[in-house]
């Protein structure tokens, strides 16, 4: 390289560059650029004209100065000026202080589109370039605005030069990713995704990324793609290593662009045309096999350019998920690695290898890796490898293994960074409950948990322990044994006296009859932690000691002292001594029946409220309210505003009293969801009860019967609808508000409303944990039949959900005809590594559409007689599987969506109803009869008619 | 996408920043401060990934340099390590065995470079040859009243 082109002689540039790095101090530094910065100030405020080269110079000074961190606010116009300068030099750094330094200054915007535009159209190559870097490089909205139909112009036009194109390409991404309304692909679609088929390379290399981008945003306009990418694929890997020339890199041909390809691929399902599908296939064994092949050099460049291509495939296999031989081998490629001596191997190989567990064809074959993985967790000198590994074991844990996993993961919290404790510790609370086959054993781990790692123990999980140990009441006396004898450690941490306090308070009596675990052992232990305790825990203290006065009437005399006494009575802080005070006052003045009522054992929580859920409802947004939540707001304000319920428990009463957010606020967030308190609200979650099993029968002719039951044809790449999905779909049908799904992650609200043909549904979207999902994506599809019945159209939503945060997005639906399948959700994102993928039912049901139509009883019985044909009628004769109260069955009947009619039947223990079902294509009228009986079952006859 | 592409010696002095997002100043700044720190205080051994935020961070040391890149979380990690192989064997080929100084100096010519292999945080053209081929027309050109060239 000659030595001219190293700088172009700006040398007092160099003599700057120099003075400042022989600056021994910070001041001395900064002194000497704002004599500099004086200095460029005054040249440029002079009379005197600069010339090219000294306008040059100090602009490259500011933004030299600039890039040492120091903010720069002048010089923008000289620098614009250069952009128009002849000479190539100072265009070139003017476009540079331009990319670096962007302003958002409208009028210098205008200035430099202008120079912008006319080097576009110079035609000269190396012009056009810099010109389409700087576009690139700021990417404003206004750039955009300027030039987003001139690049696709100079993208596919046939005389542009290979480097131009490339530039063109990828500008055209970035004006997209940015502005994305405004690059209108249309008419040059084809044209672009044939330049997969350049013969430069270089060309393929920047186009296929653009095109990606598109394939993402649009994928049935560029699917042409496929097939494309796939012959260039095959083509690069059954290359020689010396084919390529200079893309070839230390032996390997192509290895950029061979990702770039397979990445592509991941944009869309496995080919259909079999020749494709078959070229593809053999393309990812032949990576494989090469894998396996002698290196062709040493050198870490060609296994790293060997191995990012490895991986991608491995990728794509995992993304079609369709393979199970391919999957097989590449997981026990990546097992091959795990004891590889590169580090990078061993961790990309976890990384992958989290994502291979949750594909069923490959789920077995990771966990045969189990104990490399933990002896990973245990020797890794590396956090972030420990790291995938503690991920790839939550991946990979299931019934057969979860014990051994649990416990390798509690073992290594003892020593775990502290940067990762609280995810593990969620982790282990989370695999502790999912997998718990006894729940002693689920109680050992939670309270080796906090044993372990208190700090990093959330309230939800230490809430759920208590949940779970109030609803099992097999595990009651063994927790109870098991937090005493925890508590007699000399130091244990004070979620281990929160739950202690709790467990006994309701369940010490189960240990009692043990002398060696009496009430007043009891008591002295829980209170021996008392005086090294926060307020809120010394609260819940406090009600675990009235509890005991109502438990074991011989501690009686020693809590009343204990409460009576002058730190807790006259305790500054106003909770605990309103705690005391009323505690105290309780216990001398209630009978012991009262206190045995008010002081009753905790009601069981529902099954599915667990308080991680909790976490999650606190943070969520204004308006993104999903209506369990209003339920349960409307239950938990009665309780705090009902004042007349006081005495009915200790908690409650307490925390009815408290003003500010209190510690006792803890109890009664558990409390509120119990179902002693849910009795009011009852009207609202009787109709799912009792329709839950007979909804899927639902008694209309339109509807299959089947309804949601009929598995639709599983699409290849989304996961296969959950089943136990299907319970909670079957709820729907006679509601449009709810929770759709739920798992321990995840949790899915709906809202939705139907007028005529249209219906608008909004999915609330809830992240359960307290860690980030990534790549978060939905897709609605309508399988089969049902794209030509039903329109779906979905906005997009956020690709990351921030941990305990909601995301919305709406649905609106069209109904085109008559249908009997539900529409597909299916949810993909990453958690801790793992990608999850899901696919639902979406509740949406001929029913919907419904128009209620009132009739006389003459018109009715006309219109039913009409009916007669077997198409037209449906009958069904099924048991009613709660008990029959009309109100309830009337409410059912009006959430189907048909009109009630009174005074048609003559015999008025018979329910008789009319809508009309609204499609774009046509009304059908129904009309329904259900006949109770009381005795035996409950026959339904109905009857559709197809109306003019 | 490579989101950020970061150059700082062992001392922690950033030598190079290209951004492929529009982020406020404050914010590269904070991000910069952040990651040199995390970077700088890992072990010689340990992997060249890391997660950070939502982002994967890719880094590798040449001498007194560190090269950091920060690439979204489906891209691939082995094939950034080696542009930022490829990137420094560019600069290594055009300064003729490069050092810190050279970039220091010449550091608008680091720019053009990275302009030339990556455009908009893809790769835009792998081959060294036609890379190293347009920076040297440019300096061709340099201080030369450029003629309009045919296509």
């Amino acid at each position: 390289m000659p030595a001219v082109s190293k700088g172009d002689g700006m040398r007092g540039l160099a003599v700057f560059i120099s003075d400042i790095r022989n600056c021994k101090s910070k001041e001395a530094e900064i002194k000497r650029i704002n004599k500099e910065l004086a200095n460029i100030r005054s040249k440029f405020k002079g009379d005197k004209a600069l010339d090219g080269y000294s306008k040059k110079k100090y602009v490259c000074k500011l933004l030299f100065i600039f890039l040492l961190g120091h903010d720069i606010d002048f010089g923008h116009m000289e620098a614009v000026n250069l952009l128009s300068s002849n000479k190539y030099t100072e265009k070139q750094i003017g476009y540079l202080f331009i990319s670096v330094l962007v302003n958002s200054n409208s009028e210098l915007i205008r200035l430099i589109n202008n120079a912008i535009k006319n080097d576009l159209s110079s035609r000269n190559p190396t012009f056009m370039c810099l010109a389409l870097h700087c576009i690139a490089n700021v990417g404003s909205r206004e750039m955009a605005e300027a030039f987003a139909s001139e690049i696709p112009r100079i993208l596919v036009a046939g005389d542009t030069m290979d480097s131009v194109k490339q530039s063109a390409a990828l500008c055209l991404l970035r004006l997209y990713k940015t502005s994305p309304d405004l690059v209108l692909m249309g008419e040059w679609t084809s044209r672009v995704v044939h330049l997969l088929n350049d013969q430069h390379m270089g060309v393929v290399t920047a186009a296929i990324s653009l095109i990606t981008c598109l394939s993402q945003k649009n994928p049935d306009e560029f699917k042409t793609c496929v097939s494309l990418a796939v012959s260039r694929l095959s083509r690069i890997v059954s290359s020689a290593s010396t084919d390529l020339q200079d893309y070839t890199y230390y032996f390997v041909p192509a290895p950029w662009l061979s990702c770039k390809l397979l990445r592509l691929l991941q944009c869309y399902p496995p080919p259909e045309d079999g020749a494709v599908k078959g070229r593809l296939v053999e393309c990812l064994e032949t990576i494989l096999n090469k894998a396996q092949e002698p290196p062709k050099s040493k050198k870490v460049q060609h296994s790293n350019a060997k191995n990012a291509i490895l991986f991608e495939a491995i990728s794509l296999i995992i993304h079609y998920d369709s393979e199970p031989n391919l999957l097989v081998r590449a997981c026990n490629q990546l097992g091959q690695f795990l004891q590889h001596r590169e580090t990078n191997l061993r961790y990309l190989a976890l990384e992958s290898m989290c994502t291979l567990a949750s594909s069923e064809f490959s789920h077995e074959a990771v966990k045969t890796h189990i104990e490399t993985v933990i002896n990973a967790l245990k020797t890794e000198r590396d956090v972030s490898v420990r790291q995938r590994a503690a991920d790839l074991l939550y991946a990979m844990c299931d019934r057969s293994n979860a014990k051994q996993i649990v416990a390798e993961m509690l073992s290594y919290l003892e020593t775990a960074d502290y940067s990762i404790r609280e995810e593990m510790v969620l982790k282990v609370a989370i695999l502790a409950e999912k997998y718990a086959v006894d729940y002693s054993w689920y109680v050992d781990t939670i309270l080796n948990l906090i044993r372990i790692a208190g700090d990093y123990v959330s309230e939800e999980v230490w809430y759920r322990v208590i949940q779970i140990v109030i609803n099992r009441d097999d595990v009651q006396g063994y927790a109870a044994k098991t937090v005493f004898e925890a508590l007699q450690a000399p130091a244990c941490h004070e979620n281990m006296v929160k739950v202690g306090g709790y467990i006994l308070g309701e369940f010490g009596n189960l240990i009692a009859g043990d002398p060696r675990s009496s009430p007043l052992v009891q008591f002295n232990l829980l209170h021996s932690k008392f005086h090294l305790c926060s307020v809120p825990t010394r609260a819940l203290l406090l009600s675990a000691y009235i509890k005991f006065i109502n438990l074991f009437p011989e501690t009686k005399a020693t809590i009343q002292e204990v409460l009576r006494c002058d730190s807790q009575i006259r305790n500054s802080d106003v909770e605990l001594q309103q705690r005391a005070v009323e505690y105290l006052k309780l216990s001398s003045i209630a009978s012991t029946d009262v206190l045995a009522t008010v002081l009753e054992e905790m009601p069981p929580f529902p099954e599915r409220e667990s308080s991680i859920l909790a976490k999650l409802k606190k943070k969520k947004g204004p308006g993104a309210v999903s209506v369990t939540e209003l339920e349960d707001g409307k239950r938990e304000s009665g309780e705090l505003n009902g004042s007349g319920e006081r005495g009915q428990d200790a908690a409650a009463m307490a925390a009815s009293n408290a003003s500010t957010p209190s510690p006792s606020a803890d109890l009664l967030g558990i409390r509120s969801a119990a179902p002693v308190n849910a009795a009011p609200a009852s009207a609202g979650s009787l109709l799912v009860d009792v329709f839950s099993e007979v909804g899927p029968a639902a008694p209309s002719g339109a509807v299959n019967d089947d309804g949601f039951l009929s598995s639709a044809p599983p699409s290849e790449d989304p996961a296969p609808p959950l089943s136990e999905a299907e319970e909670l779909l079957n709820k729907f049908v006679c509601k449009n508000n709810g929770v759709l799904f739920e798992n321990q992650l995840l949790q899915i609200g709906i809202k939705s409303e139907y007028r005529q043909n249209l219906g608008r549904m909004y999915l609330f979207y809830g992240n359960k944990t307290s860690v980030q999902f990534a790549s978060f994506s939905t897709t609605v599809s309508c399988p089969g039949e049902l794209q030509n019945q039903l329109n779906v159209q979905s906005k997009p939503v956020e690709p990351l959900v921030e941990g305990g945060a909601q995301i919305q997005q709406v649905l609106n639906i069209e109904c085109l005809t008559d249908f009997s399948d539900a529409p597909l959700l299916n949810i993909k994102f990453r958690y801790g590594g793992a990608l999850q993928n899901l696919t639902l039912k979406l509740p949406v049901t001929i029913n919907k559409f419904f128009q209620p139509t009132e009739m006389a009883s003459q018109d009715f019985f006309q219109r039913w007689k009409q009916l007669s044909q077997p198409q037209q009628e449906a009958q069904k004769i099924f048991k009613a599987n709660h008990s029959m109260d009309t109100e309830v069955i009337k409410a059912k009947l009006l959430g189907l969506g048909m009109a009630l009619l009174d005074n048609v039947d003559p015999n008025p223990e018979n329910y008789v109803c009319a809508g009309v079902v609204q499609t774009k294509s046509q009304q059908v009228g129904c009309l329904l009869r259900l006949e109770p009986n009381a005795q035996a079952q409950v026959p339904v006859p109905a009857a559709g008619l197809p109306s003019l | 996408m490579m989101q950020f592409m970061l150059l700082f010696s062992r001392q922690g002095k950033l030598r190079l920043q290209k951004w492929y997002v529009p982020l406020s100043d404050k914010e590269k700044k904070k991000i910069t401060r952040e990651l040199v720190q995390t970077v700088l205080a890992r072990k010689p051994k340990m992997c060249s990934f890391l997660e950070w935020r939502d982002l994967k961070i890719v880094y590798k040391r040449y001498a007194s340099l560190y090269f950091c890149c920060a690439i979204e979380d489906q891209d691939n990690e082995l094939i950034t390590l080696e542009i930022i192989h490829r990137y420094v064997e560019l600069l290594d080929k055009y300064f003729g065995s490069v050092c810190e100084l050279d970039i220091i100096f010449n550091f608008e010519k680091a720019y053009f470079i990275l302009d030339e292999f990556l455009l908009g945080g893809e790769a835009q053209e792998t081959s060294k040859k036609n890379v190293l081929k347009a920076i040297e027309q440019a300096d061709l050109l340099q201080e030369v009243r450029p003629a309009p060239l045919k296509p």
